[in-house]
């Protein structure tokens, strides 16, 4: 009889998909009262993480569990590994009380980003709700590292309150520029707020943005998301130049799970982003 | 390899010495519990012999056959994923290290296994799960191992089941693939025996060993008429045209909420069915706290926990956790796969403990409004 030829799991040169490396948190930064940011460097000496803007990676605290979190660092090189995240659940609970100098497990990158090729020579509408900057923020990076090859670019950002806003070094800093226009809003004044009041939505239609060659991004509460397709629309946005980042449960990241079916898609490979026109038909449907 | 050989029941032993003989490990069916299941076997006394099962929605009960064929019996509540896609598995152990700690990811040792009586549904599903699991951009490398590492001697149906609608879904009653041998159970006044048909070079190497005589026209015709037999049977059918579009544009159809008012959401239907591959990670701690497993477990989409995401479960009722399960089955699997999720087993039918029907839910949403 002719036995089929055995093979361990460690044959040469494969690595189970679901293995986690371990990654030293460098800085810890404490971004709002309940959200912070890690910068990781691998353990192990090797070569730079490269990621696409939108992608995401597991991120393992040992003796908890895994947790996808999107990357918020710049994909160009010039910054570590950054993950922005909010202590909601055990996982990133557990992640909240870690420290410089502590270890990570991270597995990744996994997942479709945000379309900044198809965005070239186009003007660009990035809209972002609370925690949702945290993977937009690559995209930003992305375009600034190559500023002159996109139209005007547009960044809504709207927050509960002026509290919850990420990256406000960083968004101050880009408000100075001649070359991006940032519009900013919370639901509740508080404290010495003067800018605008009111949901994000209400920016849309008085942004400067040529509706037939731009390109928008969209992360936020579903709920958000849904009424800025909305206004987009309105302004005249066709739905397949509208780009959202779906939420849903990942175990693997890999579409060997099964958890984060959104209709005939696995949220993990053929997401989290997805144009409009791709999902449309799901979208406004209850519990899908 | 369209030869036909004969082996004789009395010499059926042969085979499993043979296959243990060369270092596998010979799974097949036996009784336990009142319910033909997988396990390992030594002999053909450990065999169902006489026994065949009697499946409807929500019931299944052995009955003494009048016939002694090994293999009368039609599916049990097991399918051969518990072997190649176990309901746990070990990934990896984290080591506490100072702050930091090492991976050791489980090194799994290959197991030669000879799965006997695997039916054609099964062998179906098994294509099924081989798409999810080992043919899309990533790879499960335990799943892999274990597929590569056995041997698929399958058994035609003679018989249909009550709950059976393989010809619906077009994967049997009779393999035409991905067997290393297949069997058709013969009894007649030629005696007991089967039929025997190569399917690999493996298989045709194991018949060649075992030194079997041809088969006559007549035990070529008796086991087509056999086969036959089953496919005229079938105790339920689907009517699977159109149905991906059928099912797309009836998410709103007033059946999903009388399925899910019937609806356990027990997850039995996820369990027994044989290309579902859905599973969670469960994290598991030493008393020291220093030492860390992660290991993969099978679950359901049927649980509220499934579709959790920060705020809530995605899926609160049952009627949309009963809609993503059949729709998925039937309709999603063929854009993320290209083929139906389905293979006609019925196990979800018979395993049900209410009887719910997906080949009558499925009627109901094409006919009613």
């Amino acid at each position: 009889m002719v036995a089929r030829k055995a093979e361990t799991l460690a044959v040469k040169g494969q690595v189970d998909p679901m293995s986690t490396a371990p990654f030293r948190i460098t800085r810890v930064i404490k971004e709002t009262q309940d959200t912070f940011s890690m910068e990781l460097a691998p353990e192990a000496s090797g070569e730079r993480f490269s990621f696409s803007p939108g992608q995401f990676n597991m991120l393992y605290v040992f003796g908890v569990g895994e947790v996808p979190i999107s990357i918020s660092s710049d994909p160009t090189g010039q910054m570590p590994l950054v993950h922005t995240t909010r202590a909601v659940g055990a996982v990133t609970q557990a992640m909240w009380k870690l420290k410089a100098g502590d270890a990570l497990g991270i597995r990744g990158p996994y997942g479709r980003g945000w379309p900044v090729e198809q965005a070239l020579h186009n003007d660009v509408v990035i809209v972002a709700g609370g925690i949702g900057l945290a993977p937009l923020r690559p995209v930003i990076y992305s375009i600034l590292a190559d500023r002159d090859r996109f139209g005007r670019v547009v960044l809504l950002y709207g927050t509960r309150t002026p509290e919850d806003m990420l990256f406000r070094k960083e968004l101050e800093k880009w408000r100075s520029r001649f070359d991006l226009e940032i519009h900013m809003t919370v639901d509740r004044a508080t404290g010495s707020w003067r800018g605008n009041v009111g949901v994000v939505t209400t920016l849309i239609g008085r942004s400067p943005f040529d509706h037939q060659n731009c390109v928008a991004m969209v992360c936020g509460p579903e709920i958000m998301m849904r009424f800025t397709v909305l206004e987009l629309q309105k302004r005249g946005v066709n739905d397949d130049r509208i780009f959202i980042s779906m939420e849903r449960n990942m175990k693997c990241g890999i579409g060997l799970c099964g958890h984060c079916q959104l209709g005939s898609s696995f949220a993990c490979k053929d997401g989290p982003v997805y144009s409009f026109a791709e999902i449309k038909a799901l979208f406004t449907k209850r519990e899908m | 390899m369209a030869v036909n050989k004969i082996l004789p029941r009395d010499d059926f032993q042969r085979l499993i010495s043979f296959l243990r003989t060369d270092g596998y490990q010979v799974i097949g069916p036996t009784l336990r519990q009142g319910a033909v299941v997988y396990e390992e076997i030594q002999s053909t006394s450990d065999l169902p012999e006489g026994w065949i099962d009697l499946q409807d929605g929500g019931s299944y009960r052995l009955e003494r056959s009048e016939t002694s064929a090994f293999f009368g019996y039609v599916v049990g509540p097991q399918s051969w994923k518990q072997f190649l896609c176990p309901p746990q598995r070990k990934l990896l152990t984290a080591e506490q290290t100072g702050k930091s700690f090492n991976v050791i990811v489980y090194d799994e040792k290959p197991i030669k296994r000879a799965f006997v009586g695997v039916r054609p549904c099964e062998i179906a599903a098994m294509a099924v799960q081989d798409k999810v699991l080992m043919e899309g951009p990533f790879v499960d490398p335990s799943y892999r191992l274990a597929r590569q590492n056995a041997i698929i001697i399958a058994v035609n149906c003679a018989r249909a089941g009550g709950t059976c609608f393989c010809v619906s879904m077009g994967t049997g009653p009779k393999a035409s693939s991905g067997f290393d041998i297949a069997l058709t159970e013969l009894i007649d006044q030629h005696g007991h025996r089967f039929l025997v048909e190569a399917g690999s070079e493996i298989g045709i190497g194991m018949v060649t060993k075992l030194a079997l005589g041809d088969a006559s026209e007549s035990d070529i015709e008796a086991g087509e008429k056999a086969i036959a037999n089953a496919s005229a049977n079938m105790g339920r059918t689907l009517d699977t045209s159109g149905i991906k579009e059928l099912l797309y544009t009836n998410f709103d159809h007033g059946r999903w909420n009388d399925a899910a008012s019937r609806c356990l959401s027990c997850a039995n239907c996820t369990m027994v069915c044989p290309t579902c591959f859905c599973a969670t990670v469960d994290e598991a701690t030493d008393l020291s706290g220093k030492c860390a497993e992660r290991w993969r477990k099978w679950d359901s989409c049927f649980t509220v926990g499934f579709s959790y995401i920060h705020g809530g479960s995605i899926r609160t009722s049952g009627m949309s956790r009963y809609r993503q399960w059949m729709t998925h089955k039937l309709a999603y699997w063929q854009d993320q796969f290209g083929t139906s999720g389905c293979v006609g087993c019925g196990r979800c039918i018979t395993w049900c403990p209410v009887g719910i029907d997906i080949t009558e839910e499925a009627r109901a949403i094409r006919h009613t409004r």
